[in-house]
């Protein structure tokens, strides 16, 4: 069982977040339409791990771009361009450099929708329309609650302003 | 806030290290006028006098460009790059008795109605000419630097943001001059040391080398404040801005200077190659190092977050870069300037401490002129809150 509180005002739901953290209520996800600023200190989230795959895949993109050419111009196919050696380092580093970027991006691309489960075939509940328009939602799992705690939880939830409060299945 | 030290006092022990430095620097000059030949000892000048000279009008860029962006995160620390901008007149008149030596330095100066390559560049390159460009700007960047920092001060005693507004104004003007002196400054005194050699990135390149040196010095000066106990109020996100433009200059850098060296190489065309040939075969080691201690330690060491945030890590890579610039510059200078190979020594690093230590002393006599906070400026509050990412 799920429990979402509706809100209609950055402030309210920031006060609401820590709030409920200070109760030692633990919040499953929040929605809104856009970032809001401070929400991520408040929600006490890690900090991202996708600095980290872009450099992984940065690093895959130079070294594979750099042997791609590396492998096409000595043994593949070496041709001689401008009485250049075959293996001449200073030439193949723009295409090193663009794979690099071009990995480093599509790494960062492909890890986002991964971690937010997003992307083709991904089947993420909505809670309510709302939720993408104009109101933010805090959504807390309730699953181990017994009967007081979800009274409670709600209690608190109107305390913070939450304009509307449902349940979930 | 009681605890926090508002003004700079210049202490005899300063006084006395800095003196010391200066000493020696003399020291090394003297050795070096003994020992070498007048083109190192003229070459060592012009090197550190141009260094020197352009870190304070870097300095001035810093504050210009974040004047013309309206941005607060600096303000806090403002303080530093104003006091090393303060150097800009006395190294000027420093690079104005350069012209005493430009004969053992700049070939053209003699060769012009033997070279042909040369007197075909003599409506540019003649010494009157020369001298009339050096002249104006470094007239117009002391003027401008002089105006910027007058305000800057003025804002301390009356409303911050009336003498803000006015500077925008000088900020937009010395920008706009900066971007097209400092090319001309760059084929002036760099470039045209081997002037037979031509290249249209070479103005860029010595512009972004000249940003991240200032930059590497900024912070410098920054972790040498901190560790005589001021500047406390100095936030971990202001060092982490710092080390960001470290970081993103010295790739800017790093690219630009690639672009000249790729573009060169490919195209292979004798009068263009001979710069580099000359570099590669005989300071292969400098060729090399220049690249690593520019470009390969900072960018691996400052790409992770955590290190960009610790002052001891971003100053020993401010440091790095700073010799590595050094070592850039010493590569633009010597090659072309001298016939023989040559090492560096003891005279050419002893001069740059000596030129380093009188740097210092006129950074940190300006300092005790102004309190360390501009506490009028409209974004003051801002460089102690914000938060980065």
């Amino acid at each position: 069982m799920e429990i979402s509180g509706y809100y209609d005002r950055e402030a309210n739901l920031l006060d609401a977040v820590k709030k409920l953290r200070e109760n030692n209520i633990s919040i499953k996800d929040v929605f809104s339409p856009y970032p809001v600023h401070g929400l991520d200190l408040a929600m006490g989230l890690k900090r991202s791990w996708l600095p980290k795959a872009a450099f992984v895949g940065g690093a895959i993109g130079a070294i594979s771009g750099f042997g791609l050419q590396a492998w096409v111009f000595t043994r593949a196919y070496p041709i001689n361009i401008g009485g250049k050696p075959f293996l001449s380092v200073p030439s193949f580093i723009p295409v090193t450099f663009e794979c690099a970027i071009l990995f480093a991006a599509l790494s960062i691309v492909l890890a986002y929708l991964f971690k937010s489960n997003l992307g083709a075939g991904a089947d993420n509940k909505i809670y309510d329309e709302r939720a993408t328009d104009d109101h933010f939602v805090v959504v807390l799992d309730a699953s181990n609650f017994v009967h007081n705690d979800a009274e409670k939880i709600k209690m608190k939830l109107e305390e913070t302003g939450a304009l509307d409060i449902k349940y979930h299945n | 806030m009681e605890n926090i030290k508002l003004t700079f006092k210049f202490s005899k022990k300063i006084k006395i290290v800095l003196g010391s430095l200066i000493l020696f620097g003399l020291i090394a000059l003297a050795y070096g006028i003994l020992n070498f030949s007048s083109e190192k000892v003229w070459s060592a000048l012009v090197l550190n006098s141009v260094n020197f000279v352009t870190i304070s009008l870097g300095a001035t860029f810093f504050i210009a460009i974040h004047i013309i962006t309206q941005s607060g995160w600096h303000v806090s620390l403002q303080r530093i790059p104003e006091a090393i901008s303060m150097y800009l007149p006395i190294g000027a008149i420093i690079l104005i008795l350069m012209i005493f030596g430009i004969n053992h330095v700049y070939h053209w100066t003699h060769e012009i109605h033997h070279d042909p390559v040369i007197s075909g560049k003599e409506a540019y390159l003649n010494i009157p000419f020369f001298v009339i460009r050096l002249v104006i700007y470094l007239s117009v960047w002391t003027l401008l630097t002089l105006k910027l920092r007058k305000l800057s001060k003025n804002s301390d005693i009356d409303d911050g943001l009336k003498f803000y507004n006015k500077s925008r104004t000088y900020a937009a003007l010395f920008l706009v001059f900066f971007a097209i002196s400092i090319v001309i400054f760059a084929w002036d005194w760099l470039m045209s040391i081997e002037a037979h050699w031509f290249s249209t990135l070479f103005g860029w390149y010595v512009m972004a080398g000249v940003i991240v040196k200032s930059f590497a010095l900024i912070i410098i000066v920054l972790a040498i404040l901190r560790s005589l106990g001021y500047f406390e109020f100095i936030t971990t996100d202001n060092i982490h801005d710092l080390a960001r433009y470290l970081f993103s200059f010295g790739i800017f850098w790093m690219y630009l200077w690639f672009s000249q060296f790729m573009l060169i190489w490919y195209a292979n065309l004798p009068e263009e190659t001979f710069y580099f040939v000359k570099r590669v075969e005989n300071y292969k080691f400098l060729f090399l190092l220049n690249v690593v201690l520019n470009f390969a330690i900072p960018f691996l060491v400052l790409i992770v977050r955590k290190f960009r945030r610790i002052l001891w890590i971003v100053t020993s890579m401010a440091v790095i870069v700073f010799m590595g610039q050094w070592v850039d510059q010493y590569l633009m200078i010597f090659p072309g300037s001298m016939k023989e190979v040559q090492s560096i020594g003891f005279f050419d690093i002893g001069l740059t401490i000596g030129f380093f230590g009188l740097f210092l002393w006129v950074v940190l006599k300006s300092l005790t002129k102004a309190n360390l906070l501009p506490e009028n400026h409209p974004y003051l509050n801002e460089s102690f809150h914000y938060k980065n990412i």
